[in-house]
């Protein structure tokens, strides 16, 4: 086995060389991976959209709504949804913090009137076979085509309507504080998601 | 109020090696003589909250401005590497006997994913500050701390007992820290 | 080399008789972190395999070019890049992959297991070598994380790779997707590995 003798000088280029060829490298395979890296979230959001909306025919991604919250790091995601021109539901991006270990983001899917249409789990990190089910259709169905004003998003055991997983009470009570900002927010904002000219 | 909910999720509720399993391989291989592990913690303490320290401010004012946020691992890893070097270097002046006791496990410290996993963990805070980012480094590595001693004092005993040939070594160990995160997953929920 | 390596031996070791998991116990973290499923085992496991196969053949490539005392540095900045790599194709490619597995992506670099292998053969050893012990090896590691997320996929929720084999509300033994069952799940599996392992030799 030969080793070079090291010196000084051949150190410090032996360690320019590598270092300038994988930053090329990695620059390389950065700009060719860009594109599908947008593409992949992008088709992610539009899979979600179209499981919690009713049927549309605009582009909500293009359309899309922030909303300044007070206190939360990211503004809040609003999607319109317009068929033939007519307004048919808006879908918002709920947030909380308080999961079982951290963030949950979901995005519940409104009708006009407020009605849910349909939940998905964006994003959570719950213990996987007990807040994970939350991403389950029997957690799921209790929430649809139940309007948030005579259903109230809270655990049952905290005098609300929802019924929490077995195991998973924390998991379960992050979801309802996210849907009910969801639902907050919607209602906020219903006379600005609703005209198609902004 | 913020700080004490980082102090106690990261010591207890999310144990960075009992339940993140970050870390595992100084936790396993350290760990005979409760001695050498208050050692071990105490330069994962010292390493991991200037790692932390460096690591955030490269990112949000380096990496970040300039788009080169997908050098993150390769920047994250070299600092802490040099860094290593450099406790290595201190610790072999200030204390040969520490030096003597640790020389080995030192360079460990460099592939040990502990710290560069709170690293990039840090950067993932809500509403994070470098304040915030520091004192979170500070708060895992008492935790990593807390599980190494407390699992070195365990098997210190061990080794007293009398176990079956087949579990000898490596799978009582294992299922001592089983057993350990079990303990700890009674934490959950505290905050 | 004083006496040539037997390819064979030299290609098989790393699946059994040095096992990186169940034997070495190398790349412990990402072994419990990510092996709640098969799938996700699986997932780890060949992302690993990639990085060092990768790194054992450039390091056996350019080994002779690097002096002798920036030689960890310089392997690290090699396989820190393999793993950037990996860790853009993912998540272009295969998000939902990238989402499971998280902060264990980057952490790949830090598996003493690659640099492990980097500095202990591939800096020593032919090109051929070094891609016979990365691909044993890895294989090794891959059949490990596999194993054990097959194992706590199947007791803990009662399914493998996501195909469920009992009734949505069965009871399953949660413990072994929760932290302490990673532990337990691999002490049992160390124990057997090294019983069949034992009567073989």
């Amino acid at each position: 086995m030969v080793r070079n003798e090291s010196t000084l000088l051949n150190m410090v280029l032996a360690l320019i060389v590598i270092t300038v060829v994988a930053g090329f490298s990695l620059g390389y395979v950065n700009d060719i991976t860009l594109e599908p890296k947008a593409k992949a979230k992008l088709a992610k959001k539009m899979t979600a959209l179209e499981r919690v909306l009713p049927d549309f025919d605009n582009r909500p991604v293009s359309e899309i709504l922030l909303v300044k919250v007070e206190g939360a790091k990211d503004s809040v995601e609003i999607y319109p949804a317009f068929k033939e021109g007519a307004f048919v539901g808006a879908a918002v991006v709920g947030a909380s913090e308080k999961g079982y270990s951290g963030l949950v983001k979901i995005m519940v899917g409104f009708e006009p009137d407020g009605t849910v249409h349909n939940i998905v789990v964006l994003e959570q990190k719950e213990t996987p076979g007990l807040g994970t089910k939350m991403k389950g259709e029997k957690f799921l169905r209790q929430f649809r085509d139940r309007h948030p004003a005579n259903f109230e998003l809270k655990v049952t055991k905290d005098g609300g309507e929802v019924d929490a997983l077995t195991g998973a009470t924390i998991s379960t009570r992050a979801f309802t504080e996210a849907a009910q900002m969801a639902y907050e927010e919607f209602v906020k904002n219903k006379e600005l998601i609703t005209t198609t000219d902004r | 109020m913020d700080y004490l909910v980082i102090l106690i999720a990261a010591v207890f509720v999310n144990n960075i090696v009992l339940s993140q399993f970050l870390g595992i391989c100084p936790f396993l291989g350290v760990s005979n003589r409760v001695s050498t592990s208050i050692g071990m913690s105490g330069a994962v303490l010292f390493v991991m909250t200037i790692a932390t320290t460096v690591t955030y401010l490269l990112h949000h004012y380096v990496l970040l401005p300039s788009g080169l946020e997908y050098l993150r691992t390769i920047t994250f890893i070299l600092v802490i590497a040099a860094l290593v070097q450099m406790v290595e270097i201190v610790l072999k002046k200030v204390s040969p006997p520490l030096y003597q006791a640790l020389g080995v496990f030192l360079p460990l410290i460099t592939t040990n994913c502990a710290v560069l996993g709170v690293a990039i963990l840090a950067l993932g805070l809500d509403n994070g500050s470098l304040l915030k980012a520091v004192f979170f480094a500070f708060a895992n590595s008492l935790g990593f701390g807390l599980a190494l001693i407390v699992f070195a004092s365990i098997r210190e005993f061990l080794e007293l007992a009398n176990i079956p040939e087949g579990m000898k070594g490596v799978p009582i160990n294992l299922l001592v820290a089983g057993l350990l995160s079990l303990a700890f997953l009674g934490f959950a929920g505290l905050v | 080399m004083a006496k040539p390596i037997d390819q064979q031996q030299n290609f098989f070791k790393g699946i059994v008789k040095e096992n990186p998991v169940f034997v070495m116990l190398l790349g412990m973290c990402p072994a419990l972190g990510v092996t709640s499923s098969a799938f996700n085992g699986l997932g780890m496991g060949v992302a690993t395999l990639f990085v060092l196969l990768m790194s054992n053949i450039v390091v056996s490539l350019v080994k002779s070019q690097i002096p002798n005392k920036v030689r960890i540095p310089a392997f690290i900045i090699i396989i820190a890049s393999f793993v950037t790599i990996v860790e853009m194709v993912l998540e272009a490619y295969i998000p939902f992959l990238y989402e499971q597995l998280g902060i264990f992506i980057p952490l790949i670099v830090v598996n003493c297991l690659i640099l492990g292998r980097a500095e202990a053969f591939a800096s020593k050893n032919t090109l051929k070598s070094s891609v016979l012990d990365a691909l044993g090896m890895g294989l090794g590691f891959v059949i490990a994380l596999t194993v054990l997320g097959a194992v706590r996929e199947v007791l803990g929720n009662g399914s493998i790779f996501d195909w469920k084999f009992v009734s949505e509300d069965a009871n399953t033994l949660i413990l072994f997707i929760l932290p302490p069952g990673a532990f337990i799940a691999l002490a049992y599996l160390a124990i057997l590995f090294n019983r069949l392992t034992l009567k073989t030799a």
